[in-house]
């Protein structure tokens, strides 16, 4: 008896957490699908006729929205802006930060502490305080608006994330493995390829993932030093709200379209994901 | 030929600018092919921090190591041509066991087969061809520590380096494995330095023991003349089970006897142990003759019990009794000393031991350079 009334309880608990979490996504995808008459009809319909217009409106770059004139919209440049961002910071941060990691793992060296100390404050002091003088900076060495400043200026927010995630992993492995590798006739770096980095895979494919949804997440760094031909879709969202309208349907399709990327990221890397954070966490 | 060589090599660890630690001081070696060399002291005597230096992993502050004949200092762990098994084990977890064996052989230019063959000698040779498909992590620790010292052994390499080879294993086990590892040491005339602080070990494996000590070599020698002809006071009393008794003693000589007077901190007589001269080695005498105070080594191993009569002055009474299986440990308290000694299971406990000091147990140290004056007159 005991035992069927805890199982109803959890059964409901787990339906008050999935309701929590997933209710608003759940809404916003139902909201993508419909017409802002729809959406700001004043009795809220359970069913309606799903319309595939908000999809297609930000795929040709043009809607016209009943009552108002047609609205001209570069989501779509938007995303390819946020992929191209994204993908390059995390590559470049997987190119500095892993070895950097490794460095700091394995090495003392003078002033290494104080180093990674300074970067991991990165994390911590906020943007706004860096954006004017950066801003100006870029401007002058004419870098303002365009990939690689941004690129660049992503790497305080993915660069300490990964260093110091990926650290606690090389840390966690026996320095000794290495040395087996290496008396076996194989060069230092041929064991940091061949033994180091796939020790730490898990490590670095979850940091990773996290780097790439904190550099797809940003706002304000985009906002300030590109135009619109740059600009992610943090920043890309904006234009949706015009003087003449708010078309909600639209904003809920881009949310949904610009979610799927890290979902289906987090999808592939779940398997290591869950490896990674649970044991880096731990001993890291 | 020489196959390894140690000069003058010194490792000093920088703690914080000022504070050194010496981990090896002044450590000199010549092992020839074929030797199997023990490394025996207590944790954090620099035995180690040799042992990695000669792989290549510590750097070295001074001297010079010289593998089959070549300098080595500047070359790296793969150049040396050395194989070491690890005291952590350092398989790697996404290797079968079969695998993490034969991974060591990928270097050298051999066919399958051999290699098969190879590590199928190996495993048998440890007893773990039935862990060969399985992962490292799935096995116990004696099990890794057996595939870590396989992977050592498969190699053909100029040295061989185990750190702590068999520490982890049963004991019945690790007997057998001693006596098995050895033999396949021998028959490949492979040149071993290994690790350890279990003596037994030192000395049931090894052609020669390095007793460290806080980064000195304390004594380089055969078994048994480690055991039996201790250089200096610490490896008298690190050696042996239980090791020797180290006492303060005045040596008062006369025409026809020698005496030491055992003494307590405070220089007052404990008591005393008598030799009539002509029982004794004339040369160990006149190396005795011009000293005063001495520290003085008694082996618990030869202490006499069941003899008629007594060199001894002073009542020993005997306060505690280890029965360890084969032998019984006594704690004999003699005149405000203590020593300990060795006697069979007839030892009946009694407060006036009656206990004679055969000459050969008696060892002398000089007092301030604690080296050896003579192993027994």
């Amino acid at each position: 008896m005991k035992f069927n009334i805890w199982s109803i309880l959890k059964i409901f608990a787990y339906a008050a957490i999935i309701l929590f979490f997933l209710f608003p996504i759940a809404w916003i995808l139902n909201m993508s699908f419909m017409t802002n008459d729809e959406i700001l009809r004043k009795v809220p319909v359970l069913f309606y006729e799903p319309t595939l217009k908000n999809y297609i409106g930000i795929w040709e770059g043009e809607i016209s929205i009943p009552g108002f004139a047609t609205m001209y919209i570069y989501f779509k440049q938007n995303l390819i802006n946020s992929a191209i961002l994204s993908s390059f910071s995390v590559a470049l941060t997987l190119v500095l930060g892993v070895p950097a990691a490794y460095a700091f793992a394995r090495y003392k060296f003078k002033g290494g502490e104080d180093i990674a100390f300074t970067l991991l404050s990165f994390r911590f002091a906020p943007a706004l305080l860096i954006i004017i003088p950066l801003n100006l900076y870029f401007t002058q060495i004419g870098l303002y608006d365009s990939y690689i400043a941004l690129i660049w200026v992503y790497q305080l927010i993915t660069l300490p994330l990964l260093l110091w995630i990926v650290r606690g992993y090389f840390e966690d492995i026996s320095p000794d493995i290495e040395y087996a590798y290496r008396l076996d006739g194989h060069s230092w770096f041929q064991s940091f390829w061949k033994i180091s980095i796939p020790l730490a895979k898990p490590g670095i494919a979850a940091a990773s993932l996290l780097c790439f949804i904190y550099a797809w997440n940003n706002f304000v760094f985009a906002l300030i030093l590109g135009s619109s031909a740059i600009q992610p879709v943090t920043v890309g969202a904006l234009a949706f709200i015009t003087a003449s309208a708010i078309p909600y349907g639209l904003i809920a399709c881009g949310i949904v379209v610009s979610v799927l990327p890290t979902l289906i990221l987090a999808l592939f890397i779940q398997k290591y994901l869950v490896q990674g954070l649970s044991l880096g966490a731990i001993k890291g | 030929m020489s196959k390894v060589i140690l000069n003058n090599l010194n490792k000093i660890f920088e703690i914080k600018a000022g504070t050194d630690v010496k981990a090896v001081n002044n450590f000199n070696l010549n092992l020839e092919e074929g030797e199997i060399l023990a490394l025996l002291g207590s944790s954090g005597c620099g035995k180690t921090t040799t042992l990695r230096m000669i792989a290549g992993f510590e750097t070295i502050t001074s001297g010079e190591i010289k593998i089959s004949g070549k300098l080595v200092n500047d070359l790296k762990p793969a150049e040396r041509n050395v194989a070491m098994a690890f005291e952590g084990y350092a398989l790697y977890p996404p290797l079968t066991v079969r695998d993490n064996i034969a991974f060591s052989l990928m270097k050298e230019k051999i066919s399958k087969n051999e290699v098969d063959s190879k590590v199928k000698e190996v495993s048998e040779l440890l007893e773990i061809t039935d862990i060969l498909e399985r992962y490292p992590p799935s096995i116990s620790g004696g099990q890794q520590q057996r595939v870590s010292l396989a992977r050592a052994l498969v190699r053909d390499s100029d040295a061989l380096l185990l750190d702590e080879p068999m520490s982890q294993l049963e004991p019945q086990l690790r007997a057998v494995l001693r006596a098995r590892v050895k033999d396949y040491i021998q028959h490949n005339n492979k040149t071993v330095i290994f690790v350890t602080h279990d003596q037994t070990e030192a000395v049931a494996l090894a052609d020669k023991i390095a007793v460290m000590e806080e980064g000195d070599l304390k004594q380089l020698a055969s078994p048994y003349d480690i055991s039996s002809k201790p250089s200096n006071v610490f490896v008298a009393s690190f050696i042996g089970e239980p090791p020797m008794n180290i006492l303060k003693a005045k040596v008062l000589k006369t025409e026809t006897h020698l005496t030491f007077e055992i003494l307590n901190d405070k220089d007052e007589k404990n008591f005393s142990i008598k030799y009539s001269n002509n029982e004794l080695n004339k040369e160990n005498l006149n190396k005795i003759a011009n000293e005063q105070i001495i520290t003085l080594g008694i082996r618990p191993h030869k202490i006499n019990f069941n003899k008629e009569t007594t060199n001894l002055e002073g009542k020993a009474e005997s306060s505690t009794y280890h029965w360890l299986g084969d032998q019984v440990h006594i704690g004999i308290e003699i005149g405000g000393s203590s020593i300990i000694s060795v006697a069979d299971r007839n030892f009946q406990p009694s407060s006036d031991i009656k206990m004679h000091f055969p000459s050969e147990s008696i060892n002398a140290f000089n007092r301030d350079s604690e080296e050896v004056i003579f192993n027994g007159i």
